[in-house]
């Protein structure tokens, strides 16, 4: 853990050398998730609700998901550039380290300008909360925390996975993309609204339905079962097929020779 | 001169037709891409049939042809051999020879754009064709129509390179012009309608928009396609185009030209 913190003021003291690419980078993904928040707003001019949900409820999906993904993507950034390590030999240099090799990739990289985001998407919530009628109780709260901290696990997870990939392929799978990128640009709209089979893709095989929609219909209370609030916790359980995939790769790691 | 050019867009196209396998993982995006959104808008359609502003079979005609042409509309798609050339100053070998800058930039970016459409184009649309109702790909119903859209889209596709010249030519000041990049990718394509179709705009921002040059890009042809666009409007449209495209040539000239004055080639 005292590692990991040195890491931290490292890595933000070694990207604050560079304000204006900083800021700059900053904006450009702040700017990316404003399109989406616009996209939202002008469907919402126009139309009042999408499969029973209103513009205030969609509004608390798109922020949670913009801010479990921002938090996975900063803390997995390491597994995302994982395809890199492998290629460029650094995991060679990790592997001979007396560490622990996954804490090493997770430690690699962290990307500050991801946090952008989070501001957005905080500003987003305190607007949306209050209108869509969900009070500050202590449930809520609780519900609302469980999804985001959940959710960030479960794209963290994901990029565990893509990382694992790369051990077979030495190249990043672009498909994956679609469920990180995807969960989140996606995630804006409950997931219910794709129609079932999604749901249910997103319910069993990768668990980002139960971070969104189902605590989201406690969150707004449409159903008063405090189960489904409670069906992030389940979803973290996904980082347990990630962790063996993880493993497995490892096993099966040959050095590139770079 | 033309000859060269000829050649240039030859040799980039051929070039750019070498990387089937990324366009083949690409295209299992593209495909799931174009599925969620086509669902997002037919939840939207289901619970508002009587606002929406274009026919539900419109917006997923729209929606593949965007998927299946994105490398031609997409302002973010940029070439980034001419970055890292401006950056590192690889630039000077190109400014001794003797075909001009802005041709040969614009030659390669267009051939690269096509040669992407190429990859992407048929596998997407023969998909598109075969699929059930309300997923369908449906062509527009006159022959003509398919004339003017495929020249719709090369203007489109001419106003979107002739749009990104002075952000190639803005990396000359900056030297690291991601910033720039960025901010022209997200808003360009967000006002060309690469996120939602200007029709879904607010009327006001719609009406502002449409006589942009960012209403003159994708916009164009892929609602002639659809079969939205028609009659005095469709016209119009290309009218635009057509002003739209000279005049951003002719304001990417004079940047280009300008900035070759005063350039101060990175060492090293």
């Amino acid at each position: 853990m005292n590692l990991y913190a040195k890491y931290f003021s490292m890595h933000i003291k070694s990207q604050m050398q560079y304000k204006v690419s900083f800021f700059f980078t900053t904006l450009g993904q702040f700017l990316v998730s404003f399109a989406m928040f616009l996209s939202i707003s002008f469907l919402f001019a126009r139309f009042d609700s999408v499969g029973g949900f209103t513009y205030e409820e969609v509004l608390i999906c798109f922020a949670v998901m913009l801010m479990a993904f921002s938090l996975g993507e900063f803390f997995g950034r390491g597994f995302d550039l994982f395809p890199r390590l492998l290629g460029d030999g650094g995991f060679d240099r990790a592997l001979v380290r007396p560490r622990n090799v996954i804490f090493q990739v997770l430690a690699s990289q962290m990307n500050f300008t991801r946090l952008g985001r989070l501001l957005q998407a905080a500003i987003v919530l305190v607007y949306a909360l209050p209108r869509s009628g969900v009070v500050w109780t202590l449930d809520n709260i609780f519900t609302l925390s469980l999804m985001i901290i959940c959710g960030s696990i479960v794209f963290f997870g994901l990029f565990v996975m893509y990382a694992s990939i790369a051990f077979f392929t030495v190249q990043g799978l672009e498909a994956m993309n679609l469920l990180t990128n995807g969960g989140q640009e996606h995630g804006r709209l409950p997931f219910g609204v794709y129609g079932d089979g999604v749901l249910k893709f997103l319910t069993f095989v990768v668990p980002l339905a139960l971070v969104q929609y189902y605590p989201l219909q406690y969150l707004v209370g449409r159903t008063n079962n405090f189960l489904y609030a409670l069906l992030p916790l389940l979803a973290t359980a996904f980082l347990l097929p990630c962790y063996v995939l993880f493993r497995v790769g490892l096993r099966f790691y040959k050095s590139t020779g770079s | 001169m033309v000859t060269a050019y000829r050649a240039l867009f030859r040799i980039r196209f051929t070039n750019s037709l070498q990387y089937r396998a990324a366009a083949i993982a690409g295209l299992f995006t593209n495909f799931a891409w174009g599925f969620m959104y086509i669902l997002a808008f037919l939840a939207f359609y289901r619970s508002n049939p009587g606002t929406f502003p274009m026919t539900m079979q419109q917006t997923v005609t729209y929606i593949w042809m965007q998927q299946a042409f994105m490398a031609l509309f997409f302002i973010w798609i940029f070439d980034n051999s001419i970055f890292d050339s401006i950056e590192s100053g690889q630039i000077a070998y190109e400014l001794v020879r003797p075909i001009d800058l802005y041709g040969r930039w614009f030659t390669q970016t267009s051939a690269n754009r096509l040669a992407g459409a190429a990859l992407r184009c048929v596998p997407i649309l023969t998909v598109a064709f075969l699929l059930p109702a309300p997923f369908r790909l449906v062509l527009p119903g006159e022959a003509g129509l398919l004339g003017l859209f495929f020249l719709s889209v090369l203007l489109s596709m001419g106003v979107v390179v002739s749009f990104t010249m002075p952000v190639y030519i803005s990396t000359f000041y900056t030297l690291n012009s991601l910033g720039v990049r960025v901010a022209a990718g997200v808003v360009g394509d967000f006002l060309a309608g690469g996120y939602i179709p200007i029709p879904f705009f607010p009327d006001a921002l719609r009406a502002a928009v449409e006589l942009s040059p960012f209403g003159a890009m994708q916009n164009m042809p892929l609602l002639i396609f659809s079969g939205y666009l028609y009659g005095g409007a469709l016209a119009r449209g290309l009218v635009l185009q057509v002003f739209w495209l000279v005049m951003l040539l002719c304001v990417g000239r004079i940047l280009m030209k300008r900035s070759l004055n005063r350039i101060v080639v990175q060492g090293g």
